[in-house]
């Protein structure tokens, strides 16, 4: 059965009818032709789907699409508007923090997402003082950004970029 | 994915009366279990009630000086609230070790609770399974049981409860407030989860339409707590083993007495293992190491571990044992009315 569904996607508005299984991931995908997020385990365990929803990261493959019916979604290609890199985009690049790059359109997002949370000061597990100020130490950086996997295994490339676009947003 | 209908709940009493209507309809919350189930052909529901638009997403002081958390806070809000963070650190520990910062900022407090297991032959449909389709065996017993009971289970299911939230609540004597049909009625969090006895396929007290609207925690009690959770990779990965403790000791007299001791136990049991026998030994007891092990062995001692999880006995009683020496130094060092948290 159709459901109609309106979504802004990296600044862009559509309308769409879609069946009630569609996950945001397929919809952005498979209906909006935009491909910069990616479907590696499709169970929530990989991190490669990860998109902001209204500004939160999130695994777009385990979202319902009609669930976010209204919602403005950010991909990494809108991360980087009219064709302008981000500072975490050139920190990816600067630290050589990819192989074959498939899991990079979702390790920018979720650090875009992290970044923000640790700008808010939440804890995560490996904060010592749960009230206190967050500081982006190199554990922090590891244990935030551990929804994430990549299997070329460029993980200590991904957590400089990281550290270093932290450090430029300052 | 069977197809389904889907609705949009527009408010609590709407959402319970269309559920209950329609015996295999379900409740969608962050759906990061429950989509999952759905791909997985693990649900075949036939309606998605969508509850995310309603306005369950308070954290809000009670009379009392406990807190009521809405069903539909997002876990990363609930583990980041300043009230939380400050008067039970055990419950914020226990979230953020839960999942990723991705999917604890979709899963709700209610769905948490209401996630089922992670046994992988209860997710695997090709596989015969009690929980999933009652009668047609458990493939466990006898298989993969690395991540499976050693305490509570029954011949029919061996599964284990997988909520890290759900132990810190145990440990804090919450209660669930749950809407039904015929009204509200609340459930100590310690009798919302049911052992499997013979009827593994029911996870919860709950019936078919029951709503959870909230979670309330009681005022804070004096003493330090943790939430420390094993598992097999420092990260992402749920708990081998996980102990909620909070522990008060009493230092006016010639030698520091435990006075109060709340422990619950995560992955070893198919709810979150209250461990009563362990506090009755620490209640009134001196603070140390044979103190500790006496009462993780007195929780242990009704341990029926499976051929693949002996280890899980002696990693209890370790952790049991590791994490009450911590708690009642820190207990002893801190004054009397603060709540001290310590983690790993
Ligand atoms: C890769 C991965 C790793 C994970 N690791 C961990 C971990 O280490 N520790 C941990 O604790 N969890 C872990 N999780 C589980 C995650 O925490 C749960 O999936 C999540 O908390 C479920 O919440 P939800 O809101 O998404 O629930 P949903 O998926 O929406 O719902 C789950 C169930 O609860 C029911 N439900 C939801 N809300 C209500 C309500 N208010 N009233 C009545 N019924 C309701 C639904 O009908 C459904 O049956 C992991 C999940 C994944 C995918
Ligand atoms: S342990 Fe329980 S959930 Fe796992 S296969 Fe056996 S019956 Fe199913
Ligand atoms: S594709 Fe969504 S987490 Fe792997
Ligand atoms: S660069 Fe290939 S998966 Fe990460």
């Amino acid at each position: 059965m159709g459901h109609s569904l309106h979504l802004t996607v990296d600044g862009q508005e559509h309308t769409l009818v879609v069946d009630s299984r569609t996950t945001l991931l397929d919809a952005l995908r498979d209906r909006l032709g935009v491909m910069s997020a990616k479907k590696g385990c499709d169970h929530g365990q990989c991190g490669a789907c990860t998109v902001l929803v209204d500004g939160r990261r999130l695994n777009s493959c385990l979202a319902l699409a009609l669930t976010h019916d209204g919602a403005e979604v950010t991909t990494a290609d809108g991360l980087a508007p009219e064709g302008e890199l981000s500072t975490l985009h050139r920190a990816f690049l600067a630290h050589d923090a990819f192989q074959c790059g498939y899991c990079t359109p979702g390790q920018v997002c979720s650090a875009a997402g992290m970044l923000a949370e640790a700008a808010d000061d939440a804890p995560s597990v490996v904060t010592d003082d749960l009230e206190g100020p967050v500081e982006l130490s190199e554990e922090e950086i590891r244990e935030r950004m551990s929804g994430n996997l990549c299997r070329c295994g460029a993980y200590v490339n991904i957590v400089a970029a990281v550290s270093r676009a932290a450090e430029e947003s300052r | 994915m069977n197809p389904f209908d889907y609705e949009r709940a527009a408010d609590a009493a709407g959402a319970v009366t269309i559920v209950t209507d329609r015996p295999e309809a379900v409740f969608l919350a962050g759906g990061t279990n429950l989509v999952d189930h759905l791909k997985l052909g693990v649900a075949e529901p036939d309606l998605v009630v969508d509850i995310n638009r309603l306005e369950l997403t308070e954290v809000k002081a009670l009379d009392d000086g406990g807190l009521r958390i809405g069903a539909m806070v997002r876990n990363s809000d609930a583990a980041a609230d300043p009230r939380i963070r400050r008067d039970y650190p055990m419950l914020s520990r226990a979230l953020l070790s839960g999942a990723s910062g991705q999917l604890r900022n979709a899963a709700t407090m209610g769905g948490n609770l209401l996630q089922r297991t992670r046994c992988v032959y209860f997710q695997d449909t090709t596989t015969p399974c009690n929980k999933r389709e009652p009668g047609s065996g458990c493939s466990a017993i006898g298989g993969y049981t690395r991540y499976h009971a050693i305490l509570g289970a029954s011949a029919d299911c061996v599964a284990t409860h997988p909520s890290d939230m759900a132990v810190a609540l145990t440990a804090l004597d919450a209660t669930v407030v749950v809407l039904g049909a015929t009204g509200e009625r609340r459930i100590p969090v310690t009798e919302l989860h049911r052992l499997p006895g013979d009827r593994p396929d029911q996870d919860t007290v709950l019936e078919h339409g029951e709503l959870i609207t909230a979670l309330e925690l009681p005022p804070p009690r004096p003493g330090a707590s943790t939430y420390r959770k094993i598992r097999d990779r420092a990260s992402y990965a749920f708990a081998l083993v996980s102990v909620a403790a909070r522990v008060d000791v009493d230092t006016a007299g010639p030698a520091p007495v435990i006075r109060e001791a709340a422990i619950a136990l995560g992955g070893v049991a198919h709810k979150p293992w209250r461990a009563h026998a362990a506090e009755t030994v620490l209640r009134g007891a001196e603070p140390n190491q044979e103190t500790f092990l006496a009462a993780a062995d007195a929780e242990l001692e009704a341990a029926e571990p499976l051929d693949g999880n002996h280890f899980k006995v002696q990693m209890t009683r370790g952790t049991i044992s590791t994490v009450l020496a911590e708690l009642t130094a820190a207990s002893a060092t801190t004054s009397e009315s603060t709540t001290e948290d310590t983690h790993e």
